[in-house]
């Protein structure tokens, strides 16, 4: 069968590519594209290490079928921060130390900046229910949660 | 090397993990992320049956599919030379492990591997795998532990007679080992007894769970020399099992540590690398293979399903005078479940002077199970600590106290034969009972458990390179994967030597060409062990830059000191930093560069205490974790966010095993919730904070005072919550996991007992 073509927009840089229907973002994310920072855990949607941000909203790539991409805008893990300074959210990662294996990393972080996006001052109960679709296997989540309090402590004290 | 207190600058500190960044930013490469110029796609075709003989297999049509490159099955997978490969907990069998790789006359669990296919995309390796004709002739299958144990089962092998009974049995059943710890006399102790309760258990089997699947690439080269990139908790042991399943030399097969996203035991062994490296071998290409979530619930090694009796005695002032325990583990379709350990450990936190624990290793139609954070021990513990928190009842004494009243100290006999040195049982008692937690107030439908563990964590081989850079940074080498903080703790014990920052010394985790033989991260034994082999290899560098400093000086080695990165003359003022050294080395000697390669004894064990406090909803059987402590001895925490970490983690896995982790079966033997969606691991929005104490009780035969950590945080967490259950509603629950309609159902069994009572 043909190969569907695709025009996208992946962290802020014009995309094109070819791919099958059944293909999933995460497939060409990962396959096509080499971003492999985004990670498979299910392939079902149910851990979130495959979390990316598609026109504002948080999604599981491995949900979203590669052609849907077609005139969106795409963030991932390598586009979130910049080369001189980390996102907030990765540096309340690194103190915190809330990474172990470090694998659920990039879709936690993804997750959390969403978040912090819509909202800058979640509560505890509000980040746990928040982050419940990324599943971690190491931490046990307290960290997770007290960093993304700490990233959202940061980003209010810092002008807009 | 034995343990000295000195002032310490870094360890115990907490700097950002070397590695961390590549992690928060995607560029860390885990097992998948790997990809070499014409790679084909390595897929699986698996068994969809419990149990089946395997009567044909016809892979011409999948063979004439454009684009499958190869297809492998049993026959080309000749079976090993008898033998066991050492890896970390587990004693891996090498005919079972060939026979696990690819099935030959039969299938012993749903997911068996029968055939890999190679082929140009995932798409057409799928289509490939559909073409495979294979006849099964189906077989009764057995899952439950008590049922594979009865003579009328079901039998998987029928070569297989009971190990560790007298005489050996003249017919093969499923039962492959019977172990028996045992001192004293059990029945004389319980004669001494004013009271006694003997309790049932049963655990169903539980998954570790990691979020990475297994993944690997392998290429393998026309010379027969072959490279394999993957996720594993130990490149050597990876590259010692390929090698002897595939007859190769272990020069000619280097294996490259990626990232690895999770273990916990479970990835000690090998699944998908062989396959990878036959089809690269048939095809002359690179080959991918990745599992699906379902591949990894369906076939690899879960943790081992359980039954269990525990019957303990004790006199009317609180001493435990009998103790007699039998286990019974699901081995899976191959010998070799973990029912040591639970055997060993369960009444080890204790001096008991009359024990007999009894093990039983059966194997039934689920994958061939495999280690889990400390293997057996949350079992074993989940009966011997709920039957003391009855008789702790039963007396009218605080659980705490009964347990400290009966705790083995230093000097102590260990129920598996050692003497204990200095162990911290008492101090994470006495820690939990002076803490805020222990008196805080607790509402209706809420309880309190208290359960304590015991895990013995291991030492074993390591090797470490310290490299002096010009610069005065010092590169650190390693073989151990770095599965949640170990490259920062052995960078830390590296900077205490030399006296410098942390962020000095930058850590590698190195393929197998390129250090000594190291064995797995497992046994909570890198920190330890390795650590060890690091302290020694910093030492030796600090010794030649001494030497070299002496030369330079011209004056005796012995009368150069070492201080804060830099050698200093000891009868005068001069002193020459790293750096200094490093840039007239090629003048001095050479580079200079310190090495260890160690056989690690003298492992701390861990001893931990857990409190817990829960809710329990009566109209739907919902427990909602409400407060959690947990008390552990690290012995020292070398970075101790990570120690905490590896506290809560461990916490949480207990967590998920006791209210909601299980496999389950159909009617077929298939398993219905291979996916997690339905085999439910706890989330965020699941669970409160997780306290972690630390409690350092130094192990005297380590530099910094270091035991494991990693795995004992697992042990209490089943009978916590089970006590804690207890303390709520009155009601035992003794069956795993604790999940609502199970709750429900013991609520309302409680109620009708009461109301015709």
């Amino acid at each position: 069968m043909a190969k569907s073509h695709v025009s996208t927009t992946v962290n802020g840089d014009p995309v094109e590519f070819l791919c099958d229907t059944a293909e999933t973002m995460l497939d060409v994310l990962r396959n096509t594209m080499g971003l492999t920072g985004t990670k498979e855990g299910c392939g079902t949607g149910d851990c979130g290490a495959c979390s990316i941000i598609v026109d504002g909203r948080l999604v599981c790539g491995c949900l979203m079928l590669a052609v849907e991409a077609t005139g969106k805008q795409v963030t991932t893990i390598e586009g979130i921060g910049a080369p001189d300074r980390l996102h907030p959210v990765q540096q309340a990662f690194l103190e915190d130390a809330a990474l172990q294996c470090g694998f659920c990393t990039p879709g936690f972080i993804v997750a959390a900046k969403a978040l912090l996006d819509r909202n800058p001052d979640p509560s505890e109960t509000e980040i746990r229910y928040w982050l419940a679709g990324n599943l971690c296997r190491c931490t046990g989540y307290d960290k997770i949660v007290r960093a993304v309090q700490h990233a959202a402590a940061e980003m209010k004290g810092q002008p807009a | 090397m034995t343990y000295e207190q000195k002032n310490l600058r870094v360890v115990g500190t907490r700097p950002i993990r070397h590695d961390g960044p590549d992690k928060v930013t995607g560029r860390a490469n885990y097992a998948s992320d790997f990809t070499l110029p014409g790679m084909l796609w390595g897929r699986v075709l698996r068994s969809p049956h419990a149990h089946a003989k395997v009567l044909s297999i016809n892979t011409d049509k999948a063979r004439a599919l454009p684009g499958v490159k190869a297809v492998i099955t049993g026959a080309d997978l000749p079976l090993p030379p008898p033998g066991v490969t050492q890896a970390g907990e587990s004693a891996i069998n090498t005919q079972h492990l060939a026979k696990n790789l690819l099935a030959r006359d039969k299938v012993l669990y749903d997911g068996h591997p029968v055939a890999a296919v190679a082929a140009i995309s995932e798409a057409v390796a799928r289509e490939a795998l559909g073409l495979i004709e294979i006849e099964y002739e189906v077989l009764p299958h057995v899952i439950d532990v008590d049922e594979a144990m009865k003579a009328d089962a079901p039998l998987l092998h029928d070569d297989l007679f009971t190990e560790g009974v007298e005489p050996r049995p003249e017919t093969p059943s499923n039962i492959a080992k019977r172990i028996v710890v045992s001192k004293g006399d059990i029945e004389k102790g319980f004669a001494e007894a004013d009271i006694v309760i003997e309790r049932t258990y049963t655990t169903k089997a539980v998954h570790q769970g990691y979020i990475e699947p297994q993944g690997c690439v392998a290429n393998y080269a026309e010379d027969g020399q072959a490279m394999v990139w993957c996720s594993s908790q130990g490149q050597f042991v990876i590259r010692d099992l390929c090698i002897t399943m595939l007859g190769m030399e272990a020069s000619s097969l280097k294996v490259i540590p990626a990232e690895i996203g999770g273990g916990f035991g479970g990835k000690t062994t090998v699944y998908l690398e062989p396959l990878a490296l036959m089809l690269s071998k048939a095809s002359g290409r690179p080959v991918k293979m990745t599992m699906s979530r379902g591949e990894v619930l369906r076939a690899t090694g879960p943790h081992s399903g359980s039954s269990m009796t525990a019957r303990i005695g004790a006199m009317k002032d609180g001493t435990i005078t009998s103790a007699e325990v039998v286990i019974k583990f699901q081995a899976g379709a191959f010998p070799g479940s973990p029912v040591g350990a639970a055997v060993m450990f369960c009444s080890a936190p204790y001096d008991i002077p009359n024990l007999s624990i009894t093990g039983y290793d059966v194997v039934v139609n689920i994958a061939k199970v495999h280690a889990y954070r400390a293997p057996g021990a949350p079992n074993g513990a989940f009966a011997f600590e709920t039957v003391l928190d009855e008789l702790a009842h039963e007396l009218k004494m605080d659980p705490i106290d009964f347990r400290a009243k009966n705790s083995a100290v230093e000097g102590s006999k260990s129920p598996y034969g050692p003497t204990y040195g200095p162990l911290g049982g008492i101090e994470c008692l006495s820690s939990a009972k002076n803490h805020p937690h222990y008196k805080a107030n607790l509402g209706p439908n809420q309880g309190r458990g208290v359960a304590s563990g015991f895990w013995i964590n291991i030492g074993g081989q390591s090797a470490a390179t310290v490299v002096v850079n010009r610069d005065g940074t010092i590169s650190l080498v390693e073989g151990c994967p770095d599965i949640g903080g170990s490259r920062a703790s052995l960078a830390m014990m590296c900077a205490e030597v030399l006296g410098i920052a942390a962020e000095k010394v930058r850590p590698s985790i190195v393929d197998t060409t390129a250090i000594a033989f190291n064995d797995v991260t497992g046994g909570s034994r890198v920190t330890f062990a390795t650590g060890m082999a690091v302290v020694q290899a910093t030492e030796d560098a600090v010794r030649q830059m001494r030497e070299r400093a002496a030369k330079m000086w011209d004056i005796e080695v012995d009368q150069v000191g070492w201080r804060d990165g830099a050698a200093q003359e000891m009868n005068g003022n001069r002193s020459l930093t790293i750096s200094q050294i490093a840039q007239k080395a090629a003048k001095t000697g050479g580079q200079i560069m310190g090495h260890a390669s160690i056989n690690a004894a003298g492992a701390g064990p861990s001893l931990t205490t857990h409190l817990c406090d829960l809710e329990v909803d009566r109209e739907t059987g919902k427990i909602t974790i409400l407060r959690y402590t947990a008390f552990q001895d690290a012995g020292k925490a070398v970075h101790p966010s990570y120690v905490e970490g590896q506290m809560q983690g461990g916490v949480v896995q207990g967590i998920g095993w006791a209210l909601n982790e299980e496999y389950i079966h159909d009617e077929n033997g298939r398993l219905e919730n291979a996916g997690f969606l339905d085999y439910r691991m706890p989330v965020a929005s699941d669970l409160p904070m997780i306290d972690a104490v630390i409690i350092e009780v130094p192990n005297p035969n380590h530099p910094f005072g270091v035991r494991g950590v990693g795995e004992a945080p697992i042990v209490p967490p089943l009978a916590a919550i089970a006590n804690a259950i207890y303390d709520a509603t009155g009601v035992r629950m003794r069956d795993l996991p604790f999940s609502p309609p199970k709750v429900l159902a013991a609520l309302e069994a409680a109620e009708k007992t009461k109301a015709n009572g």
